[in-house]
This record gives structure tokens, sequence and C-alpha cells, in this order.
């Protein structure tokens, strides 16, 4: 089938690409808080829906809190439901959002990824999102807008499958990409609609004929096999985002197969592992590398939750050395993301030497020259099994 | 109006709540939850703040609700019904839902007054169809008598015991009815679980309202205050005797007293029935501390008589 | 008892059947009322107060205890302005004994969700 993409390349940027995202899934309830980097995403679904483009009810709540509880409201009612934040926002929200999760509520949740106070900072890094590392949701990382956008518009389809039933994270780059312009391709709202389909919860709270008590106190007897089944929600994940892909694929003709994208990864003998939209910035310093015939690689993981153990294991085995690029400190241990890379690497009699990197807290610049000079170093020095700092004044 | 038989009608149709739950023998939460969902006609869907009546009455997997219920966290109870009364508007617009539906929110004074002030506040503002019901017992009660800001000067809290240097709670409770009638919402009004009908009336008229109504009632907890389970109601009643608690409302914006004491208890009177003030009466009487209460008592009354516009005659 | 995490429902979602209210309460009593039909005027303060609605009504009059759920807290026989109701040591026979009859028709009501009042399971 060919791609059916309507002719509407636009230049937008990582905010008006989710907001477009969210016009055209149009969901029953959105439920936000103003944070930077974050309202911009807002202000233009308000628009939409000050305009009658969307029938969403949108509630403008008095906190991210709020905000997430309200979101649960709705998805326990009955509504496809949806927000974003960022940073500190995120951080408040984060009691509620194990509780979507545990009451298996399928909200989809765009993350302007923005630094944690203190100090405070309100530019780019990872560690808003780390706090969703155990709280049971489904994280994408995106590398571009367009990336954000086609994320988003596959979150409520992995959401909502009932093998899942989880809030979605999809994780943009705050500033980098969502005040960035970018030529991003949308698909028709007619597509969209039929790819997302119809909403249909499992127990509904609003059906007052089948009453049903939602979110109950539950003692040691049945806690813990209750925590269970979200072990098999998150688990089925990676299965349901490849059917989405594939079907994702027909529609758009853009290919996402699996969970992250490897660059130049096959014959590299030292790789890079990063998230976001530092990878554009490492994809610049492979191409620089491998000009001069370096055997350099690149894997940049979409999906950090559930993470893809095996086939991340499986892509960098058999390497000479690989940096793991942590943008979040797991403060008294590695970085969240170089300590997954390891563990997924244990099994193997393969494995590489593995290095950790922590880079660009805080907004800090992160350049392609720098990420040259990190491969260069994992090449030629035996470097100490302590925490490494990309542009960091030692 | 209904009337008892009409209550106990409904009640006879369908319990709405009340199978096998765990709260104390004697408990004054569930003769609230009970009177509010049998002066509710027709569907209704609940939310409830983490406290003693969320705890004891969903143990799973059993349940004492017989109604949609919903419960998220402790200090959400306002924003969590905020959003299933979203979804209720959208979905009916849609055509997905054609029942008329009523929204109610249950929570204790620590989920009202406290940690859940700031949800509370913003659905008030945003203007959510639904009716909010403080079960105020004056303490965190669930978690073991701790001090709220609803907790009277001079009691007993686990945080704030009598002691030497100490005479109980230092500070006079908070206002919140009159705090939530600063949001100018359709219908406020303060209750008792001593007075059933007043309390049905003022269901009744703040679930007709096209917007967010709240009700704050007073619900004594016998463990915490330390009085005889039996007397759950009674004590109740003399706090509203004593002026200590006023029944009143303001609906679309007009003062009323709904009951005034025909010879006023001296709040002394009311005090000395419970353990949680034993401390003010023994080994020596603390009259400085009784009359700080008594003058309150009688400075809010004084407040509340002015701006009653409808006052009832003895 | 169940035998896997997989029987039990998704997020804990408890559905409103019949079964839900197995948890019984009697067995907190220490006191149970016992009432004097006689002296009873059927005012319904004892019902409206009960906090466990184990106070039963038949169209709307009273028509005894449901000592499944009572607790013995005695608020219905403080209450009642009559003396119709009295708390009498659990142990101790009970003077007029309830008559062991369901309620009637209540298949949407209380009858169909709690089984029968003498205790013996629900169908």
């Amino acid at each position: 089938m060919a791609a059916r993409v309507s002719e509407r390349l636009q230049v937008l940027t990582g905010h008006q690409a989710v907001a477009e995202a969210m016009r055209q899934i149009e969901p029953d309830v959105v439920a936000a808080y103003p944070i930077t980097p974050q309202s911009e995403i807002m202000h233009y679904f308000a628009e939409f829906v000050a305009n009658g483009k969307v029938r969403t009810e949108l509630i403008t709540v008095e906190s991210e809190h709020s905000a997430m509880s309200a979101c649960i409201g709705a998805a326990v009612a009955g509504a496809r439901t949806m927000t974003a934040t960022a940073s500190q926002g995120l951080a408040l929200m984060i009691e509620m959002v194990y509780i979507a999760s545990a009451m298996r509520c399928p909200i989809v949740m765009a993350i302007a990824n923005r630094a944690l106070s203190g100090p405070i900072n309100i530019h780019c890094d990872h560690s808003d999102a780390m706090l969703g590392r155990d709280a049971g949701v489904a994280q994408l990382f995106a590398e571009d807008a367009q990336e954000a956008y086609d994320f988003m518009v596959m979150a409520p389809r992995i959401a909502e499958h009932e093998d899942v039933l989880l809030p979605v994270w999809v994780n943009l780059d705050g500033f980098t990409l969502t005040h960035t312009a970018d030529v991003v391709e949308l698909l028709e709202d007619e597509l969209v609609r039929e790819f997302v389909g119809e909403y249909r919860p499992k127990y509904p709270l609003l059906d007052v004929d089948h009453p049903t008590t939602q979110g109950p106190f539950a003692l040691p007897e049945y806690y813990f096999e209750l925590k269970r089944q979200q072990v098999d929600a998150i688990n089925s994940v990676p299965r349901v985002l490849q059917e989405v892909q594939a079907e994702f694929a027909r529609l758009s003709g853009r290919e996402y197969q699996g969970f992250f994208e490897p660059y130049y990864l096959d014959d590299a003998e030292y790789a890079m592992v990063v998230m976001g939209s530092t990878a554009g910035t490492a994809k610049e310093a492979v191409d620089r590398l491998r000009e001069r015939g370096e055997r350099v690689g690149l894997l940049k993981l979409w999906l950090f939750r559930p993470f893809p153990r095996e086939e991340v294991a499986t892509a960098l085995e058999g390497k000479e050395a690989v940096a793991v690029l942590d943008r979040a400190f797991s403060l008294g241990s590695y970085g969240p993301l170089f300590l997954e890379v390891s563990s997924a690497l244990y099994e193997s009699e393969r494995r590489p030497r593995l290095y950790n990197y922590t880079y660009g807290l805080g907004g800090r610049d992160t350049t392609a020259s720098q990420l040259e000079a990190v491969f260069r170093q994992i090449r030629d020095e035996h470097l100490s099994k302590e925490m490494h700092y990309i542009n960091l004044r030692e | 109006m209904a009337n008892i038989k009409t209550l106990a009608r409904r009640e006879e149709k369908q319990l709405r709540f009340g199978w096998g739950h765990a709260l104390c023998a004697g408990c004054g939460i569930p003769i609230v939850v009970r009177t509010v969902l049998n002066s509710i006609e027709g569907p209704v869907v609940v939310a409830n703040a983490t406290g003693c009546l969320e705890v004891a009455t969903t143990l799973f997997p059993y349940t004492a609700w017989n109604v949609p219920w919903v419960h998220t966290a402790f200090e959400n109870a306002a924003a969590t019904i905020s959003g299933v009364e979203t979804a209720y508007r959208v979905l009916k617009k849609r055509g997905k839902i054609a029942k008329e539906i009523r929204f109610v929110a249950f929570g204790g004074d620590g989920g009202t007054y406290d940690i859940g002030l700031q949800a509370l506040s913003g659905a008030l503002e945003r203007g959510h169809r639904f009716l909010y019901v403080c079960y105020d017992n004056e303490a965190y009660m669930n978690t073991g008598i701790q001090r709220s800001s609803a907790t009277p000067l001079g009691a007993f809290a686990t945080t704030e015991p009598p002691g030497k240097t100490s005479f109980g709670k230092h500070r006079h409770r908070k206002d919140l009815t009159q705090i939530v009638i600063g949001h100018h919402i359709p219908y406020v009004a303060q209750a008792s679980i001593s007075h059933w009908q007043d309390l049905s009336r003022k269901v009744e008229r703040a679930i007709a309202k096209d917007g967010p109504s709240f009700i704050n009632v007073m619900s004594t907890c016998f463990r915490g205050w330390r009085f005889e389970a039996k007397l759950t109601t009674e004590i109740a009643r003399l706090a509203v005797e004593s002026r200590f608690w006023p029944l009143y409302e303001v609906d679309e914006g007009e003062w009323r007293l709904n009951y005034l004491p025909e010879e006023p208890l001296d709040v002394r009177d009311w005090l000395k029935l419970q353990g949680r003030f034993a401390h003010l009466f023994r080994p020596e009487e603390k009259k400085e501390v009784i009359a700080q209460i008594q003058a309150e008592v009688d400075r809010q009354w004084e407040e509340l008589l002015a701006r009653c516009k409808v006052v009832p005659t003895v | 008892m169940f035998k896997s995490y997989r029987a039990l429902p998704l997020g804990g979602v408890i559905q409103a059947t019949p079964d839900r209210a197995k948890k019984k309460t009697g067995d907190w009593r220490e006191e149970k009322p016992v009432w004097d039909e006689g002296k009873c005027v059927n005012c319904l303060l004892c019902w409206v107060r009960c906090p466990e609605a184990a106070i039963l009504t038949e169209e709307e009059e009273m028509a005894g205890f449901d000592y499944d759920y009572c607790k013995g807290c005695g608020i219905c026989a403080h209450t009642c302005p009559t003396e119709a109701i009295e708390m009498v040591p659990e142990e101790e026979e009970v003077p007029k004994p309830e008559p062991e009859r369901e309620r009637a028709g209540a298949a949407q009501g209380r009858g169909a969700g709690r089984g029968r009042r003498d205790g013996s399971k629900s169908e």
C-alpha cells in the first residue's frame, strides 16, 4: 500500500507538532497546568478548543497534581484522556502517575523534558523523565519534532491496548525540540482518527447500571498480586509497540522498527547509546568519524520503559567499547540508562567495555566535537569505571 | 423535601452504601453517607479522599458501595471528581451517555481543610457540577487522632497533647465553611449528623444546583473525642445547641441560619462530655482556656447572625 | 482463595455484585439491640442514625435488625424516643427473636446482596 501522506509538510515547533497530534486524536478530556517548557503545547491546544476545532473538554486545573488526578478521574470514568507537563510539574504529579498506572489508566502524556530543581533551571535534561522509571508507565523518547508527532499518534494505541492499559509518556527535549522549528509531515486528520479509533473502556465508572469500586484498599494478602498485574501490562508494551509501528508504517510510510534506531551500528567497533535530541548531534559525530574511516556507530533508544534488554544486548555485544550517555543523575550510582545497558549486557560473553558519561544537565550544550572526543576516548584510553562528564568544568 | 419514609423507601429499593464496612461500631461517618446518598434521587457517582471512610469501606475484594465509587489519593478528591464530571459532560455531549448522573465527593477534615484544600478550591472555582461533603470529625482519626486545622482550641491530639506546659491544641479551628463561601459558588452549608432532616434538605438543595456545592457536616468520632459510642449523634446535637457548630446555609449568596438554639448551651457543658477536653477540667479547671473557647464561639455566632438575612424564630 | 494474580480483576476494580459484601460484621457485637414492636412508633430515627444500615425496613416501617451487620453500637437504643429498643448482652437469650424472614422482592435492593438475615449463605 502506498503511503497515504498528506501534502502537509509544515514547519512546526515541537509544541505545535504535539498539539497537532492532540487535535487530530481529539481526546475527550485534557487536564493540564502551565509549566515551562510545556506551556505552549496547551496554548495551541486551547486555541483549538476555543475555535471549535476539537470537542475536547480542557480542564485548566490549579496544579499538576490535580491535572493528573483529574486525568485519572476522567480515564476511569471512560474518557480518552491526555495531559502534558515537565520538570517540577511532573515531580508534583508523580504520586498520581503511580496511581494512574495501578488503576490501569491509558493516559497519554507529553513530557517536555526539563531539569529538576534545585537549583531551579528551565532547560533540558532527562531527570524529570527518570521520575517515571519505576512508576509503571511506557516511555518513548523523540529525537525530533517528527518523532514526537509520530509517537503522540501511536501513543493512544499502545496505552489503550487491552494487554497494556497504562500511561504512555512521549518525551521530547525541552527547548531543543519544543521551541525550535523543524519540517514535520502531518498525517491527514481522518487517517489519524481512523488509526486511533474509538476508546472502549473496560470498566467505565460512569456505567451506573454496573457499579464498580475503583481504587480500593488492598492489604498484604492482595497488594502484591495486584502489583504483579502491572508487570504483565508493561511487558506487553514491546509487542504492542511493534504491531502499532507496523500499522503506522503502512499509514505514513515512516518505518519505526523496534525499540531503537541503529545508526552505523552493525559494523561499529565503538558505539554510543543516547536518547532524545542529542542523537542528532551524535549522528553528526558518527558521520565525521566514519568519513575518516572510524568504525563508530550509535544506538538511539526510543523505548526506555519497558527497557528492551535483549534487543539492546544483541545490538551491542561484540563491540570493543560502548559509551552510555545519561542526561540525568541517579545520585549515588551510575546514570539510569547506564545501569540498564550494563545490566542488559551482564549475561553476554562478548560484552564490550562500558563507560558512563553524563552530559547536558540543566541545558548544558553538547557538541558533535565533544561526542567525537568521547568516541576517541573510549577507543584510545583505558578509562576508569568512574562517571565521566561531558563539557563540565572539573 | 423528602421525609424519613421517602428516604427509607429509597434505601429499600437500593441500598447504596452500608454492606459490611469496617468503620468503628458507632462511627458518625456512615450516618453522613447514608443520609447524603438517600437524599439524592437517580444515579450518583462518588469520589472519596483517603481516610477512615475510604479504607474501611473498600477492603479489597469487598466493598460497601453499591454506587460507582472512585478513590485515587488523599489530597485530591475534588480534582478526581472534576475529571469524572468533565468526562461525563463530554461523553453526554457525544451521545455516549444518556442518563442524568450526579456527583458527590466525600473527604474528612484532614482531606478537606488541610491537604485537600487546594484541589477543593480549584474545583470550586472551575465550576464543576458536584457536591463536596466534608465529614468533619476535627482531627486525623484514621492515622491516630493527630491535630488538623479543624481541631478546636484546647482539644487533645496525639501531635499536640496536653502536658505540663500545654493545654492541648493552641490554635482555634479554621473556618473552612467561610473559606468555601468566599468562592461564591451556588450553595454552601453547615450541617450535623444530629439533624438528619436539615442535612437531607441541604443535600437536595445542593444537588439541584447547576454548579459546585459544599456541605460541611459535623461528624463526631467517639474514639478520638472519647465518649461512649452510643452518644455519637447526641454529642453532635450538643455541638449545635452550644452554637459551637451553627447550622446555616448560603444559597445563591443569601445567608440563612437554619436553627436557633432555644436556650443555648454553655460550651463548657459540651466540652465536659468529651474525654478530649478532660484536661481542661482536671485536676483543676482551666477557666481561661474554656473562656477563650466560649469567647470565640460567641464572636463567630454574632458574626454569623449579622450576615444572615433569614433567622428562624425560637 | 485465588490461585494466581491473573484471577484478580484488572487494576483491583471491584464489581458491585452481591458477593462484594460477604464481610459480615455481626461478630463485632458485644451487645445486641432488641426491639419491642409494641412500643415502636415507626419514627425511623433509629434507621436514619444507624451507621451500618442494619435497621431493616419494609414498606417504610421498622422491620427489625440485620444481625449479620449490626455491630451493637447502641445508637439506635439511645436514639429511640419510645424506648422500644434495648441493648442486651450478646450471649443472653433474646426475649423476642427476629422472625427469620427474607426481605421481599428486593432483587435490586439489600436483600439480593445480603443473603439471609440468619447468616446463612446467600444464593
